[in-house]
């Protein structure tokens, strides 16, 4: 808002003129009556009707430059709100964003920043008028009468009290209005997400049903907003009559007494009418008022929303080229969560080496490769790559030293070169060529009619699971790290293109450190150093040789994938 | 063949366009606005007690100050009352006055209901000034009536039309949602849908006063005089005019707006939702990029439907002054030449004031229509979409289900300039197991999304028990299967109720059971809140092995006819996946199961293998059949177990 102070003082400028060209007219006005019509001078009438036009004029290019200006600095406050919104959404971690939850960021960065730019415009455009207008006629109504002044001090308190009272009744209701928006955004993007399980499933009166549910009760607490919203109007056009009416009661007694002159009665009920009329635009805005106060503290609680993982301050910048990692007696507990995810884990990696590690379903695999990028911080131990603590480094140079293939292969809305320029935004076609032969994702991009410019869909949905995962492993390729993190990325594979990309991919990152995440044997089976995970904890370090003769968890696992094939043979 | 079954949309489809620059549509303002407008009349009987509550009100502010104006001529002749001696009478008076030469004074007094000394008539100003009060309360009473009713209609109206939205996304066909960015969907249910509301609120009851107030302010200067009339009814063509101008210059700018808010919607959505590969990849200073194009364009957009909207007011006023100016001289004119009277050219100058003012809020309100037009234009565009061929509820179905699946000579692709599945033919005869394998890419999963009817054939039949499935309600056929997708999506809710998903009516012990079939009951337990845990598609401490073990156990308690597993164990550890098969085995008994694998050891037993390649079947037969044939089959099975064990 700041950065706008030349524009808003513009606004203001302008505005202040527009309304006191605006005070002018009505006297313009009423000498065209008093002078002109009933003297029936002609001359006269032109003649102000001119002056009369010229301050319309006048008026009217001030009021165009203050809208000019007034939208451009409501519209611009509102951009900046939003990239602000997101920039803060972007330095979350994924603590941040399971506590706030997608739905409810997407309605903050658009529809609450959205309440805030309109009032903000109208307070602009309307406003600034309003305290001239205000001002103005109260200072003719004390010029005209004191005693029947003091019937604003009655009138004027009397409005501020009833529209607080609704303001403060109506705050609570917007707050769980918008909620229930975002609950709202949160169960459709749910169903557009989960369609095919939807349909699958026959569930679409279930999820119909609770659509509607959650769309009536917003309809309730939008109709109790509008309801209480709706006093507000009324309220402020009924003191204002009132208070004319009286005013004309207690001057009828003072003309009588012989205290008031006629005329200023008049007078004074016209200046009455203005400020009340100013009162009564300023309310068209604090009808909007209260719910753009919520929104408000929405977007203010997500800028205040401190990231549990924030960069170190005094990290300095470093190449981390090495592709040394050090996992050393790392635990980790999602908060609140009475047992922890890991215990003392200890794993190393090397350039050149292809560390693997296995365990069962939930033993916290996946946890484990988060820690590197800092997706999590550990709660015990720590975590070094090239010798420094993951803490201690700048996220993006940390970032930079790590290609990740992630459990689900997010892609993005884009093209195939799009996605995989991901990492490396510089890389030329023939990288992006060579990264997907390794993938053994070069044949289906070929036989795309487009090639590298062939479409992908929001998620990739428009290519196939193993295909995603393919271009997620080339993705990775293309940015060439000094640490790759495959996380169960050959799931989707069949064996033989597993093998084969498996075969590729030793020359490629024969410079680099390798962890894979694996549940096939056959993945991992020839990798430097085997970690065998199970609760949490490392049972079994070593080689495929070496496990088999000490680990009971890692036979069992072979034996369950290959013990039934060798005894087929 | 899909194309001609699908229903042609009525009004216009906004054909299918690529996330990124949808082109703007040319708006249609009046036909938007007669749609909204039809939607509101739903509510007819609160509609009308909208319009009555409105004419009642408003009749009563334009009688209320003629009766202020009663009060202060009661006031003003008390004055004058107490001006003169009482006993004079007023004959005597005005007379007095004529004779000193004042005949302005005289008319005055002649005019006003005199009687000297008697002072102000308190009784009289009281009772009328607390009629005047008690006509404003009632006015007031009956504008917050129109006010709540409207309140009402209004949110009737939109929570009528998003629960439109959300219908139509369940009868749009699959490929819709592969083409349209799901932020765009959303903002269309959130934001537009909002901002209908909003615009729709606010304009409904000024439109109405408004129109009454012009209605009746020209009554009572037709009253006065046509003429004069004639001149200030020139306020409506101008106003049309300026309206008509600024509004095709600010309506595409609207829609502009609108649509940049649904496109930076989706860029939000997108990288939320990919919150954690944006990060690690550092790719946030690009994502920031696109976010501050978009957000820039909405910028631009939404500045410059203000402002352009913004300079009807302004420009409306100018008329009015002009409007007013042009009255008072034809209105002295008029005096001049002796058709009207002074008091009469005043009274119609105020009229005109009044006239003219309704005009120009009208004016401004349609600032704010714009608004609401434009999204209601995006709300209408999404429910106009071309939908799936209508299901029809007697469509035949074999009852009870066998299970003997058929494909035809089925050709299919998403793309037609890549074909995928040509001339596929495939059987699966009642309680088979039928394996599908091959390369990825080959067609697997097409065929799932096929036989769950996903996707219309371009070719081909597939028939269950001899029925064509393409002649059957797509519910009912689905309802017969059990799927476990590859995409592993939960809602946010219980564990309970996402394994219940598949069946309401579903027992605790069902789904003890089913959770313990699918070896994911003791993770569950494992759990604070055990199956109450809440959980949903991002949650980050349920790993993705935990989350194919819910999908099945959602899938065993459907208890299907027939069942359809695509990569269902893929993130799940081998072990736990051995113990998974065996319950798998017993419910795969008596029904026909299609299961794509690639971990062939779990189809080895599989009655029916099926060896995809490039969306032809290229082999067919057991394992053993296959094996001995050197084949595709062999191949793979090799290269899966090629490596010795040591």
């Amino acid at each position: 808002m700041a950065a706008y102070r030349r524009d808003v003082a513009l606004v203001v400028c302008f505005q202040v003129v527009q309304t006191l060209a605006n005070l002018a007219l009505p006297a313009l006005n009423g000498d065209i009556i008093d002078r002109g019509v009933v003297t029936g001078d002609l001359g006269f009438i032109w003649r102000t009707g001119a002056i009369m036009l010229g301050f319309t004029a006048v008026q009217i290019v001030c009021n165009i430059v203050a809208v000019y200006y007034g939208a451009r600095v409501a519209m611009a406050v509102g951009r900046d709100v939003r990239a602000a919104v997101f920039d803060a959404v972007q330095r979350f971690g994924a603590r941040e964003m399971a506590q706030l939850g997608a739905p409810t960021l997407i309605t903050r960065s658009t529809n609450d920043v959205q309440q805030v730019q309109l009032l903000l415009f109208m307070v602009l455009t309307l406003l600034v008028t309003a305290p001239i207008m205000a001002v103005g006629g109260v200072m003719m109504a004390l010029r005209e009468d004191v005693e029947l002044s003091a019937l604003l001090l009655v009138c004027v308190p009397a409005l501020m009290v009833g529209i607080g009272m609704v303001i403060a009744q109506v705050r609570p209701v917007f707050a769980v209005m918008q909620q229930r928006l975002d609950t709202i955004n949160g169960v459709m993007r749910e169903q557009i997400m989960g369609i095919r399980v939807i349909r699958a499933f026959v569930k679409e009166e279930h999820e119909t049903a609770r659509f509607a549910r959650a769309n009536r009760d917003n309809m309730e607490i939008a109709i109790r907003a509008g309801k209480l919203m709706a006093t507000m109007f009324p309220l402020v056009i009924g003191v204002m009559n009132v208070s004319v009416a009286t005013a004309t009661w207690i001057g009828g007694y003072r003309i009588g007494d012989g205290d008031l002159d006629v005329g200023t009665l008049v007078a004074f009920q016209n200046y009455l009418v203005q400020i009340l009329m100013s009162v009564m635009m300023a309310t068209f805005l604090l009808m909007l008022w209260p719910r753009a106060e919520v929104s408000a503290e929405r977007i203010v609680q997500v800028l205040r929303t401190e990231p549990a993982i924030v960069p170190d301050p005094t990290a300095r910048r470093r190449v981390l080229d090495q592709g040394r990692v050090d996992v050393i007696g790392a635990s980790f507990a999602y908060p609140g969560a009475e047992e922890g995810v890991l215990h003392g884990v200890d794993l190393i990696a090397r350039p050149g080496e292809t560390t693997a590690i296995i365990g069962s379903t939930g033993s916290g695999k996946s946890t484990l490769l988060g820690l590197l990028p800092r997706l999590f911080d550990v709660t015990g131990g720590r975590v070094e790559i090239d010798g420094h603590d993951v803490r201690s480094l700048h996220p993006d140079d940390l970032w930079a030293a790590i290609g990740i293939v992630p459990q689900r292969p997010f892609l993005f809305s884009g093209t195939v070169a799009s996605n995989l320029r991901y990492g490396r935004p510089d890389a030329t076609d023939d990288e992006l060529w060579e990264a997907l032969a390794v993938a053994q994702a070069r044949d289906f991009v070929e036989r795309m009619p487009e090639g590298l410019d062939s479409p992908i869909t929001q998620g990739g949905t428009n290519v196939s699971g193993g295909q995603r995962q393919r271009l997620a492993i080339a993705r990775a390729l293309v940015k060439r790290p000094p640490i790759y993190l495959f996380d169960d990325s050959f799931s989707a594979l069949d064996f033989s293109t597993d093998a084969a990309l498996r075969a590729a991919l030793k020359p490629v990152t024969a410079a680099a450190a390798v962890i894979i995440v694996a549940q096939r044997v056959a993945t991992i089976r020839n990798a430097d150093r085997i970690v065998v995970l199970d609760v949490g904890e490392v049972v079994g370090c070593g080689s495929h040789d070496e496990l088999m003769g000490t680990c009971d968890v890692y036979r069992e696992i072979v034996l369950s994938q290959l013990g039934a094939e060798e005894a087929a043979r | 063949m899909s194309q001609q079954r699908e229903r042609p949309a009525h009004g216009p489809a906004g054909r299918g366009m690529l996330a990124g620059a949808p082109p703007e549509k040319a708006s249609d303002f009046r036909g938007t606005l007669r749609r909204v407008v039809r939607l509101l009349l739903v509510d007819r009987s609160l509609v009308w007690a909208v319009v009555a509550f409105g004419v009642v009100g408003t009749a009563l502010s334009v009688v209320g100050p003629r009766i202020l104006g009663h009060a202060t001529d009661i006031v003003f002749t008390g004055y004058l009352n107490g001006q003169f001696e009482s006993g004079a009478s007023k004959a005597q008076i005005v007379a007095g006055l004529r004779a000193a030469g004042d005949d302005t004074q005289a008319n005055l007094l002649a005019s006003v209901d005199l009687r000297p000394g008697a002072g102000v008539d308190y009784t009289a100003l009281g009772w009328v000034l607390a009629g005047v009060i008690a006509l404003y309360v009632a006015a007031s009473f009956l504008m917050w009536f129109q006010g709540r009713f409207t309140t009402v209609v209004v949110q009737r109206m939109v929570a009528g039309l998003r629960d439109q939205v959300e219908d139509k996304v369940h009868r749009l066909p699959i490929s819709y949602f592969d083409r349209h960015e799901r932020g765009d969907l959303l903002s269309r249910t959130t934001n537009d849908v909002d901002n209908i509301a909003q615009s729709f609120q606010q304009t409904i009851s000024q439109l109405l006063t408004s129109a009454l107030m012009i209605i009746g302010t020209l009554a009572m200067m037709l009253i006065i005089s046509p003429w004069l009339s004639l001149v200030a009814l020139l306020t409506i063509p101008a106003a049309i005019v300026i309206t008509k101008a600024v509004t095709k210059r600010s309506q595409p700018q609207f829609i502009a707006q609108w649509g940049a808010t649904g496109r930076i919607n989706g860029h939000i959505e997108e990288v939320f939702t990919g919150h954690e590969v944006v990060k690690v990849f550092g790719r946030q200073a690009q994502a920031a990029a696109e976010f501050d194009r978009r957000n820039e364009a909405l910028y631009a957009s939404a500045f410059k439907a203000q402002f352009i909207s913004g300079v009807i007011q302004p420009l409306m006023f100018f008329v009015s002054n002009l409007n007013y100016v042009l009255v008072a001289v034809i209105g002295v004119l008029r005096v001049l030449n002796g058709s009207l009277s002074i008091g009469e050219v005043q009274a119609f100058i105020q009229y005109s004031r009044q006239f003219s003012q309704p005009i120009s809020q009208m004016a401004a309100m349609v600032n704010l229509l714009q608004s609401g037009i434009a999204s209601a234009e995006r709300v209408f565009a999404l429910i106009d979409e071309t939908e799936e061929s209508a299901d029809d509820p007697q469509a035949p179905f074999p009852q009870p289900v066998r299970g003997r699946v058929v494909f035809d000579d089925v050709t299919f692709s998403y793309d037609p300039d890549r074909p995928l599945i040509e001339h596929l033919d495939l059987v699966a005869e009642p309680g088979q197991t039928v394996a599908i394998v091959g390369p990825t890419g080959a067609g697997k999963t097409t065929l799932t999304n096929l036989v769950l009817r996903f996707y219309d054939l371009q070719g081909g039949t597939i028939t269950l028990d001899g029925v064509d499935v393409a002649d059957m309600d797509r519910r009912v056929l689905r309802d017969h299967f059990g799927v476990v997708l590859q995409d592993t999506w939960l809602f946010q809710g219980t564990i309970r109720d996402n394994i219940a998903y598949g069946a309401d009516d579903a027992t605790e012990e069902q789904i003890v059971r089913a959770a313990e079939a699918a070896h994911v009951d003791h993770f569950v337990r494992t759990l604070p809140d055990g199956y109450d845990s809440v959980i949903d598609d991002e949650g980050a401490n349920i790993s993705a092995g935990q989350r194919q073990l819910l999908t099945i156990a959602r899938a065993f308690l459907a208890n299907p006819s027939i069942l359809v597993l695509d990569e269902a164990t893929s993130s799940v550890d081998t072990r736990t996946e051995a113990l998974v098969q065996q319950a798998m085995e017993r419910l795969r008994s008596g029904r026909t199961s299609f299961v794509i694998a690639h971990r062939l050891s779990t189809i080895r037993d599989a009655d029916h293998i099926v060896v995809m390649d490039g969306g032809r079947v290229v082999e067919q037969g057991t394992h053993t059949s296959l094996l001995e044939s050197g084949g595709a089959y062999h191949r793979l099975y090799s290269a899966q177990f090629s490596a010795p064990v040591a």
